[in-house]
């Protein structure tokens, strides 16, 4: 082993105790990934990948693993998660599985909702050739980390042709009460050919955590995957997560991302596109204070007549600052590809910074591709407009930032994710307008 | 009291003198309007009295219904009755005409201690006005301003200023890059809205609009000031000699 890194001096101790602990291979898929990880190192701006998201206030925070013997009792689930009317619910608590908060009655068949620590507790044979296999987790530090460590998480498996009825709902809430705690969620999902199916996941949580999640999610041929995340995780938190997504032939994956959670945040899509896809990655970030709120992408189109949209669009107060990296490669053989890209930052102070970073690497000819980013304040013209007709400052400031963000959310195909993110994004408009309010 | 008093305005953008001593009374009831060429100060005269940002007034006062129009903020001065339809009607992607119009109308009802109507008394209320403008539900429910046409948007001008009720209209070139058809609709809801205790100010480059809004004052502004009033044939004259012809017009 090359350095002592953080985090991974703790590895001997809970090694012994992690699930599927004494099946060789997951044993040494831990073993693998912890020296990856420590070969890597905790990422520091000198990696390219990070240049603009700067984890040394993790490193020094000291956090501590998370067991299972010391999950708090959690009674209910908060109230601050996505408004879903009517869902299954798989819950977490410091990213070990709640029973008890959870709601999977009367699954559909061919549906298997459940824990990733059972089973790789009690069947981890199944998930050989299934677990770990997704993306190009070499390059990825904090995913490494996750795999070394992983205990538990959503498993869930849709056989050919299945619909879920219902949207599932992640609910992954962390409490730490004492001690900085760490955990390290890691979700399986696989849904199978033509099967269709809605995830809709919620970060929330209280005191300083960090959550450090990876989900490998394989989008069978022809089927419809749409996934919406919600991260509101508690002020203090620190939120990383890397999604390492499978696109297979025909499949449509429609996803979004609204981050207005956690003291530092960073969500990385890495998506692999088969033939005929159509995959959509969009998303909005809300910020304020001194948070830190980081969307990264990596779209690769690595077969032809596939596209890919994206549209990220945030709003950033006080001194926040944002970082939206997108790559989109196109590969020699992917001709017919359509990419389109944009990312747009809105500057409601003068303390904020975005850094905005689009990479676009194409080796086919025949391709159609754009992106575009624009930074800055609200506009003078359509603002005195709306003042011209009676409307106060601070409702007109309200109405065009709410415009300004819908525009991203309108991007959400399922009406009933979209409205409740719609409902997030309000009342955090309200919020600081009460805020500015109680100033004055 | 008059309903509009403007003594001795000068202001300024950018640094720049624009207005140069302006003064106009306007009374309840009265339709005046103010022709000018390019670079007069129309323009300014209205952004000036809707207090609209980097619009400095040096010097002068403004009294609108006997009350110090300057001090107020933009949206106070609208709440007040204050109405400007925009010579450019901004596009606002992502807020509904029908969202913009209820905010406006329940912030102006608000101010005259009126309740504030639902969505339904709203709908009822906006679609009488609507109709008689040739607004259709399509536009309602479209993005304010976003890809309507120009006679569109200036209908959408007059709709706005008949939901609002205001007590003065200041039209700034409402006529601009209208044709003949699309003119008639919107004077005709401009018309309709005269009454004895509202009063317009209708700035314009051309005579022609006048023929269908036909004014009781007629001012000339050149060089950022008033240089020359009449009745309606001073704006026929006008048309027939050019501005060349008016004493201090070339200052402009």
């Amino acid at each position: 082993m090359a350095r002592t890194e953080p985090f991974s001096e703790t590895f001997a101790a809970v090694a012994g105790r992690l699930p599927g602990a004494g099946t060789a291979w997951i044993d040494g898929l831990r073993t693998d990934a912890l020296e990856r990880y420590e070969t890597l190192g905790l990422p520091t701006p000198r990696t390219e990948a990070w240049k603009y998201t700067n984890l040394r206030r993790l490193a020094r925070a000291g956090f501590v693993a998370g067991e299972q013997e010391n999950v708090p009792d959690v009674s209910s689930i908060p109230s601050d998660v996505t408004d879903l009317q009517d869902a299954y619910v798989a819950a977490f608590v410091n990213g070990r599985f709640s029973a008890a908060l959870s709601s999977l009655d009367n699954l559909p068949a061919g549906v298997v909702i459940g824990s990733l620590a059972d089973k790789l507790a009690e069947d981890p044979a199944s998930l050989k050739e299934r677990l770990g296999q997704l993306g190009d987790a070499s390059a990825l530090p904090m995913a490494s980390l996750n795999t070394a460590f992983m205990a538990d998480g959503l498993y869930l498996r849709l056989a050919d042709g299945v619909v879920l009825d219902r949207p599932l709902h992640l609910v992954s809430i962390g409490r730490a009460d004492a001690e900085p705690l760490s955990f390290h969620p890691r979700h399986l999902i696989e849904a199978g050919a033509n099967s269709v199916a809605t995830l809709v996941e919620s970060h929330v949580g209280s005191g300083s955590y960090f959550s450090n999640g990876v989900s490998e999610i394989a989008v069978g041929e022809g089927a419809v995957f749409n996934h919406y995340k919600f991260q509101n995780e508690g002020p203090e938190a620190f939120h990383l997560a890397a999604n390492l997504v499978r696109l297979h032939d025909r499949s449509v994956y429609d996803g979004f991302v609204l981050q207005t959670g956690a003291r530092l945040a960073r969500n990385e899509i890495r998506t692999e596109l088969g033939a005929r896809v159509e995959c959509r990655l969009n998303g909005a970030y809300l910020a304020r204070g001194e948070q830190h709120i980081d969307n990264t992408t990596f779209i690769d189109h690595a077969a032809p007549n596939s596209s890919s949209r994206e549209v990220y669009k945030g709003v950033l107060d006080e001194t926040a600052r944002g970082v939206f990296q997108g790559k989109i490669l196109v590969r020699k053989d992917s001709q017919k590809t359509d990419g389109h890209q944009l990312n747009k930052t809105l500057l409601l102070s003068a303390g904020t910074e975005i850094d905005t970073k689009p990479e676009l690497e194409i080796y086919a000819d025949d391709v159609k591709c754009s992106h575009g980013a624009t930074t800055g304040e609200l506009e003078e013209e359509p603002l005195f407009y709306l003042r011209a007709r009676g409307i106060d400052r601070e409702t007109a400031r309200g109405m065009l930032v709410a415009a300004f963000i819908g525009e991203a959310l309108d991007e959400i195909q399922a009406e009933g994710p979209r409205e409740a993110f719609q409902a997030v994004v309000n009342g955090w408009l309200d919020r600081r307008n009460e805020g500015q309010g109680t100033q004055s | 009291m008059s309903l509009l008093e403007i003594r001795d305005l000068h202001a300024t953008v950018d640094g720049k003198a624009i207005l140069n001593g302006v003064n106009l009374v306007i009374e309840p009831g009265q339709v005046h309007a103010i022709m000018g060429p390019n670079g007069s100060g129309k323009s300014t005269l209205s952004y000036v009295l809707a207090g609209r940002d980097g619009y400095e007034v040096t010097s002068g006062e403004v009294l609108f219904d006997g009350v110090d129009l300057l001090s107020l903020d933009a949206d106070e001065r609208a709440r007040s009755g204050l109405f400007l339809a925009f010579q450019y009607p901004v596009e606002i992607p992502g807020v509904a005409t029908t969202t913009f119009l209820k905010a406006a109308v329940n912030a102006v009802r608000g101010h005259r201690g009126e309740d504030a109507l639902d969505a339904m008394q709203f709908l009822k209320f906006v679609r009488e006005k609507a109709s008689a403008l040739n607004v259709t539900d399509d536009m309602l429910r479209r993005a304010l301003n976003v890809g309507f046409s120009g006679g569109e948007k200036k209908r959408n001008e007059v709709l706005q200023m008949a939901v609002l009720e205001p007590r003065l209209a200041v039209l700034d070139e409402t006529d601009s890059g209208l044709d003949i058809d699309a003119l008639k609709i919107v004077a005709d809801g401009v018309n309709q809205l005269r009454s004895a205790d509202r009063g317009m100010l209708v700035i314009t480059h051309y005579q022609r609009l006048l023929d269908y809004i036909v004014p009781d004052q007629v001012h000339i502004l050149a060089g950022g000031k008033i240089i020359q009033s009449g009745d309606k044939s001073l704006a026929l004259e006008l048309e027939e000699k050019g501005y060349a012809s008016f004493a201090g017009a070339e200052a402009a």
